[in-house]
């Protein structure tokens, strides 16, 4: 657990000090806040459900934005060489890596708490599907992490992480879409992995442990993919 | 401490080490020379876990390097060759980092990262960031954080790289002075590094040791032939002529071209001192011997020598 917590920790502060975190910071809020506004204007309801729903179209650009760097740039400049002749598991370093980032997006995602602050001034929202909400794009988000995060594994080069991460979430993403225009068995898959439809619930206020095995899952599968990558470095 | 049985390591088809057999001892500090592909850095890889031997066995510390990875790199700082550093992060920070994952306990580890800094000669320079540091600087960082936890073995792999002559001698005594608690194995293909630092020498070659001693017995039995300088004051093609009477004498060359002084080189059979008999036939013949002394061959005549042996492109190896 030391190990995890010091690469963790690592890892956030120099999302600080590169102008990475700012950058994707800065275009995290400013789209967000541009579809609140949207939202907020044609609705004209003290209601934040709307937002919540596009946050995957957000996480679509910004996540693979944070993700690309983690395993890719340590490949890259061979400091990952370092990590992996120190006394550390391959899982505690991945461990580390995912739960770094995922500071990172709580703490982006704790600067739009303002917009269901600016609700309450507005109006009287219902508390409880706004928790309901928040519960489902951390979940969201930590599962894009988590794609990305593997993304990264698989080469030194950031940009082909990006877009590696960028394909297989989008394809997570349509995969609702698909399932309607394929039909059958294939389509059954596809409903099974739709990011969207495992999420939807959660603004509307409903937790269902079905959602949330999903997205724990999609972690987990992940972040084990993630080990293997690492390890089969080594053999190369 | 180190025992290496065996080592073998492809890459795909292509054989990066095959059976390399060897031991350190602890406090020993061994020297890896041996041109570039010759298979230093895959040894020094799987010694220090990064990656695992296609078959044969390396224990470090008691340790299998494949079984027991965890333990085994718990014993081994490292240094690799292109001096990865976090350029982002200041040198202080940096370090405790490194102490941190390398498992030093968290109430040593401010008195182990400035002991690693004044060590390093770095204390200066703790809170600047390693990206905006000379490589002189970067290099040093590196070594700090190979010896952060304190580790029984080091493994540098070519340390002094980038250094001025000075931080190179520095380097160096500190390495030397590493030597009875700590066991080093470095590389490099600086040859008077091997012999300013290490014990014992361990040439690689196409991934096969070529040679193992210490640097004067390498010396003494690679010389192949006993070479012999002779400054002779006489008529050049007469003196050339009496010299190859001689027996054993292999061949004579001369450098300069007119009677008079001249220094000749004289290769003989291994084995055989003709010293005596040469003073004795240049004095006979009433010429003056100004000065005979026998050749020793530097590390470097030795390392070219031994893998231009076994290694037909000769020319390859002087450009590497």
């Amino acid at each position: 657990m030391g190990n995890i917590w010091a690469i963790a920790q690592r890892e956030l502060r120099s999302y600080f000090v590169s102008p990475v975190a700012y950058a994707v910071g800065a275009l995290f809020v400013l789209i967000s806040s541009v579809l609140f506004a949207l939202i907020l204007n044609q609705a004209q309801t003290a209601s934040i459900q709307p937002l919540f729903a596009n946050f995957a179209v957000i996480f679509l650009f910004v996540v693979p934005g944070l993700t690309m760097r983690l395993l890719a740039e340590e490949q890259r400049t061979g400091t990952l060489e370092l990590l992996l002749t120190a006394p550390v598991r391959d899982y505690e370093l991945v461990f580390g890596k995912f739960l770094g980032v995922l500071l990172l997006l709580l703490i982006l995602l704790a600067i739009t708490l303002v917009y269901p602050a600016v609700i309450m001034l507005a109006g009287n929202p219902d508390r409880g599907p706004i928790a309901a909400a928040y519960l489902g794009v951390i979940l969201q988000g930590a599962a894009f992490l988590a794609i990305g995060l593997f993304a990264s594994s698989l080469t030194q080069n950031q940009i082909i992480a990006f877009l590696l991460a960028f394909v297989i979430l989008l394809l997570l993403w349509l995969a609702d879409g698909l399932s309607q225009m394929t039909g059958g068995r294939i389509g059954d898959l596809f409903r099974f992995l739709s990011i969207t439809r495992h999420f939807d619930d959660f603004p509307r206020g409903v937790i269902d442990t079905r959602h949330i095995v999903y997205f724990v899952s999609v972690i987990a599968a992940a972040l084990f993919f993630t080990v293997q990558s690492v390890q089969a470095r080594r053999w190369r | 401490m180190i025992t290496v049985k065996n080592l073998t390591k492809y890459y795909g088809p292509r054989a990066a080490i095959r059976d390399l057999n060897f031991e350190v001892a602890k406090g020993e500090i061994l020297g890896f020379l041996g041109p570039n592909g010759a298979g230093k850095t895959t040894t020094m890889r799987i010694l220090t876990g990064y990656m695992p031997p296609t078959s044969g066995t390396a224990t470090v510390a008691g340790y299998n390097v494949f079984t027991h990875s965890i333990e085994a790199r718990r014993h081994v700082g490292y240094l690799p060759e292109s001096v990865p550093l976090y350029t982002e992060m200041e040198v202080a920070d940096y370090l405790r980092f490194m102490a941190k994952i390398r498992g030093v306990p968290g109430r040593n580890q401010g008195a182990r990262v400035d002991y690693v800094m004044q060590a390093l000669n770095l204390t200066h320079v703790r809170d600047r960031i390693i990206g905006k540091l000379s490589k002189g600087y970067r290099q040093r960082v590196g070594i700090a954080q190979a010896l952060v936890a304190d580790p029984d073995v080091l493994i540098l792999d070519e340390p002094t790289i980038g250094l001025d002559p000075k931080q190179i001698i520095e380097t160096r005594n500190l390495i030397r002075g590493l030597a009875g608690d700590h066991t080093v194995i470095l590389s490099t293909h600086i040859l008077p590094e091997v012999s300013a630092t290490c014990q014992r020498v361990l040439i690689i070659n196409d991934g096969e040791i070529a040679a193992e001693d210490t640097p004067e017995n390498l010396t003494r039995r690679l010389r192949g032939a006993e070479t012999l300088q002779v400054e002779v004051r006489g008529p050049r093609e007469a003196v050339v002529g009496q010299l190859r009477a001689l027996p054993h004498v292999m061949d004579v060359t001369v450098a300069g071209g007119a009677d008079g002084t001249n220094t000749y080189t004289v290769a003989c059979a291994l084995g055989h001192d003709l010293r005596e008999q040469l003073a004795a036939t240049v004095v006979g013949q009433g010429w003056g011997l100004l000065e005979l002394r026998p050749v020793r061959l530097s590390l470097e005549e030795i390392f070219l020598e031994i893998i231009t042996e076994e290694n037909e492109s000769a020319d390859e190896l002087v450009e590497a």
